[in-house]
């Protein structure tokens, strides 16, 4: 059942990235062209996005457990470290490149974008080489 | 308003509702770049509701695309993504968390990680988009 629910949870992202067009490189550098051609979609998704999640986040908290599970699984480290920063950076880089960031771009395969696949394999292999060597 | 504006609010809130759906159901984060990574590692318990996700994320295209064509142009050459996407692969597992984990499940909780994560990928981003203007690439 947890299996079900995630795989939904993934089914509505995609169509929550494809409706408001962010699997769109050019529309997320758009957002990013500050001093260019400048396209506010994004931060729309964000409002949208963040509003549904934390009324949602809010209620759930009051929950001693998860639906499906024992406990809530959330994030350990509190302290603003050097990972934290340099690693948000160098995403920064890649995501002001291509545009790409990973959930559209895994929805990117599905929609059969070749770029797409391009990216994921090349982000795949980053991935890998943080884990041997950050990790 | 703008029409893609508006398509632009109802998608986040789809993507809004698909990380409370994930964290009231699982108790899980929906973090793409952590899940994703995770994937890469010995299988524990929690590999196959990783699995499942990402596999609605890519069968979401897909039907999508039975229906309908989405065309759209990705100016990126093949070199720049490979380099981008080494970028994006080895900064989001360094700094944990990407636009889904960071920028919208962190700043939802009011995580400070997430929130400053979320500032400086978005400045450095937009640094970058300005860099390349700059350089007329």
């Amino acid at each position: 059942m947890m299996i079900f629910m995630a795989f939904i949870s993934g089914l509505m992202m995609s169509m929550g990235l494809i409706l408001s067009g962010m699997i769109n490189p050019q529309k997320v550098i758009g957002f990013l062209d500050l001093f260019g051609h400048f396209d506010p979609t994004l931060a729309f998704v964000m409002v949208g996005a963040l509003s549904v999640a934390f009324i949602g986040y809010h209620w759930i908290g009051r929950l001693s457990k998860p639906v499906l599970c024992e406990g809530f699984d959330l994030p350990k480290k509190n302290k603003i470290d050097m990972p934290l920063i340099t690693g948000a950076a160098i995403f920064g880089i890649g995501w002001g490149l291509a545009g790409f960031c990973p959930g559209p771009a895994i929805v990117g395969l599905g929609l059969g974008f070749p770029k797409a696949v391009i990216f994921v394999l090349a982000m795949l292999a980053g991935m890998f080489l943080a884990r041997m060597i950050v990790k | 308003m703008n029409i893609s504006y508006v398509h632009g609010l109802i998608g986040g809130a789809l993507i809004g509702a698909a990380a409370v759906i994930l964290f009231w159901f699982n108790g899980r984060i929906m973090g793409v770049s952590g899940i994703t990574s995770r994937l890469l590692t010995k299988p524990n318990q929690d590999y196959w509701w990783r699995a499942a996700f990402i596999l609605g994320l890519v069968l979401g295209g897909f039907i999508y695309q039975m229906n309908s064509t989405v065309v759209v142009v990705i100016n990126a050459s093949g070199w720049v993504l490979i380099l981008a996407g080494l970028l994006v692969g080895f900064g989001t597992v360094m700094g944990n968390g990407c636009t889904s984990g960071h920028g919208i499940c962190g700043m939802a909780r009011l995580s400070k990680r997430s929130i400053v994560a979320t500032i400086v990928f978005m400045m450095v981003g937009i640094l970058t988009v300005l860099i390349k203007r700059m350089a007329g690439v």
